[in-house]
């Protein structure tokens, strides 16, 4: 009896070919723009999370300053090597510690002129940003405290500076001075804030101190945690070590920030969630205006073949065979929207997720889930509609103009 | 269970009355009919329009129950049966035939005819054997797959006989079959009705206003003002000699 209800529900669909797709239309968009919206927005989720973990992870970001970010130093002194090496002493729990100096500089080499940002640190330097080698080597210690003339450069630079040769071996000239290119970067790609983690030069901080900014001063101690360790009470003896180095009394605030990118990362994750779950909300509720709109074509359906319905009653259909036949045709209707919609979303997600330079996500909870409540909704409003049909006395159906 | 009482009749009506609305306003439709159908009769209705015979149509084809009275079909009470046991007494037992065809459209004869099997339950390979035999029956073999629109008036009401007998049905009921048909083509209907009561002997009820067609009939029901004003033989039936020539379509 379900089969033949199902091959009645389709036959009638096929008569109404141009109207079933209307009808659905509104379904397509539903769940096309519910999957849409969440497969984009977990592909976002993780986009972040990724470029907040390129970072390194375990990574505490000390700044001078009281404000967090880069430009909040003010007047508060900068740190120093010493600094580095003291925490590096006295903190346990630490698997790296690098002092950062940075410039803005525009880089010469092989003939071409590239502006670059340069930055002075430690081998540590490399351990807690995750950097890997893609060839070359590190700076040797005697290197680092010679501050000889060597750089490691990064992806972007090798490519405008030196094209489609490897570059290692090359010379490259750093403001007053030329440097011997002995290791490149392995590729990182587009930082969270959009900017080209992999457009840097980089070379031993006693390279930058002595022959580029002429000073002693390191701008960000970056510390890396190891695996395990308790950030709380890590980040407590931090803030301490510095405070006494820094000779602060019991009274004055910090002049300086520690930042923890794991907080960072869950903060930017919890946000882009939420918009996830916005963004999917507003669509849901195009899924239940589509519901709508299949129960307003089932009434208008209805009416119009009051006389088909009353000569199927007629000729011994019974009111479930009719309540079944209708329902079936909502269930469908809607469902094949559902189907159009998953189609389509995959399709459109996948172009925008390019477009937009997230990672295309395929979520399949989120498919069947939409499937699911497009057949729902078929089933919640193709129910009043059909129960309607089901009820009418044959007689006046029949006589019905 | 017919064939073990021959004496009963198929169809009896005793005191059946109908009445629409209450109290003051209250109309009787009918007023107390006693009729009595054998099985494999030919029964023409005829009365002027508000006499009744619409309404007897509806209560004889079970579409209604009766306000008062008995009705009794193969001696069951069909009175007192709800709605949906009167729907599966009407796809065992009847076929309909409407002035208006009500085939459904943008579907094939084939599809058309096969509907009321559909609501049986029968399983398609039968289903579609069935159907086209019964289309083979009206003179429609070789139009299984051809849309209503694409039909003439004659041929629509022919798949609409169709489908009517396509269950084996022991009475089919037809309201103005030929009222929306041109005398030569209610000519042919009448005479595949006339074939199909004799050839298999079902039981026909038909309602019509014109003479010409209740002269096909073996037995003429006057209906007038709620009750029944004459029920006799037709003394000059039209259309038996005929119907032994072979049909045109």
């Amino acid at each position: 009896m379900f089969l033949n209800a199902l091959l009645l529900a389709l036959r009638s669909i096929r008569r109404n070919l141009m109207r079933s797709f209307l009808t659905i239309l509104g379904i397509v968009i539903g769940v096309g723009a519910v999957i849409t919206m969440v497969t984009l927005g977990n592909g976002a989720t993780l986009a972040v999370q990724a470029q907040i973990s390129s970072l390194g992870t375990n990574l505490l970001m000390v700044r001078p300053g009281q404000r967090l970010g880069a430009h909040g130093a003010g007047g508060a002194p900068a740190f120093t090597e010493t600094d580095a090496d003291a925490i590096m002493a006295q903190i346990g729990g630490i698997a790296a510690v690098a002092p950062e100096a940075r410039a803005p500089i525009t880089v010469v080499g092989n003939g071409r002129n590239w502006a670059t940002m340069v930055i002075g640190s430690t081998n540590a330097w490399f351990k807690t940003g995750n950097w890997r080698l893609a060839s070359g080597r590190l700076f040797e210690d005697d290197e680092q405290r010679a501050g000889a003339a060597v750089c490691i450069i990064g992806e972007t630079v090798r490519r405008e500076i030196f094209g489609g040769t490897r570059g290692v071996g090359e010379q490259l000239r750093i403001k007053q001075f030329s440097c011997q290119v002995i290791g490149i970067l392995a590729s990182k790609g587009q930082a969270a804030m959009g900017s080209d983690q992999d457009d840097i030069v980089v070379v031993p901080l006693h390279t930058l101190q002595r022959r580029v900014v002429g000073n002693l001063r390191v701008a960000t101690l970056l510390v890396s945690m190891q695996d395990g360790t308790d950030g709380t009470r890590l980040k407590a003896g931090l803030r301490q070590l510095l405070r006494e180095r820094r000779k602060l009394a019991e009274r004055e605030d910090d002049n300086f920030n520690i930042l923890d990118t794991q907080q960072i990362a869950e903060t930017m994750a919890g946000t882009t969630k939420v918009m996830t779950t916005l963004l999917g909300a507003v669509a849901a509720v195009s899924l239940l205006v589509g519901g709508i709109g299949i129960m307003n074509i089932m009434l208008v359906s209805v009416t119009e073949r009051t006389r088909e319905i009353g000569l199927r009653l007629a000729i011994g259909a019974l009111e479930r065979d009719v309540l079944l036949q209708f329902l079936i045709e909502a269930v469908v209707l809607a469902g094949l929207g559902g189907l159009v919609g998953v189609v389509t979303a995959t399709g459109a997600s996948y172009v925008m997720a390019r477009a937009m330079g997230v990672p295309y996500l395929f979520d399949p909870a989120i498919n069947l889930l939409s499937l699911a409540f497009s057949a729902g909704i078929g089933v919640l409003f193709g129910y009043f509609p059909a129960r309607r049909a089901a009820r009418l006395d044959p007689i006046e159906a029949l006589r019905h103009e | 269970m017919s064939a073990h009482a021959p004496a009963r009749p198929l169809i009896q009506l005793r005191g059946v009355t109908k009445r629409y609305g209450q109290g003051q306003a209250a109309l009787m439709a009918l007023k107390g009919i006693d009729l009595d159908v054998r099985a494999g009769e030919f029964v023409a209705i005829m009365g002027p329009s508000g006499s009744g015979k619409s309404t007897a149509m509806n209560i004889l084809g079970c579409l209604d129950n009766p306000s008062e009275g008995q009705y009794l079909f193969q001696g069951a009470h069909v009175e007192a049966l709800t709605r949906d046991q009167r729907a599966r007494l009407r796809r065992r037992y009847l076929g309909f035939v409407f002035q208006g065809f009500n085939l459904l459209a943008r579907t094939s004869a084939q599809e058309n005819v096969e509907l009321p099997l559909l609501y049986r339950g029968t399983n398609a390979s039968i289903r579609h054997a069935a159907a086209a035999r019964a289309l083979q029956a009206v003179g429609l073999g070789g139009w299984e797959h051809h849309t209503p629109g694409e039909l003439s008036g004659g041929q629509q009401q022919r798949v609409a006989i169709a489908r009517a007998i396509v269950t084996d049905p022991a009475v089919v009921l037809a309201d103005e079959p030929t009222g929306n048909l041109d005398t030569k083509r209610s000519q042919e209907i009448m005479q595949l009705l006339v074939e199909l009561n004799r050839a298999h002997g079902i039981t026909v009820l038909m309602v019509t206003h014109e003479a010409d067609m209740a002269a096909y009939a073996e037995r003429l029901v006057h209906f007038i003002d709620g009750r029944i004003d004459g029920d006799a033989p037709n003394p000059h039936r039209a259309g038996v000699a005929a119907s032994a020539a072979p049909m045109v379509v």
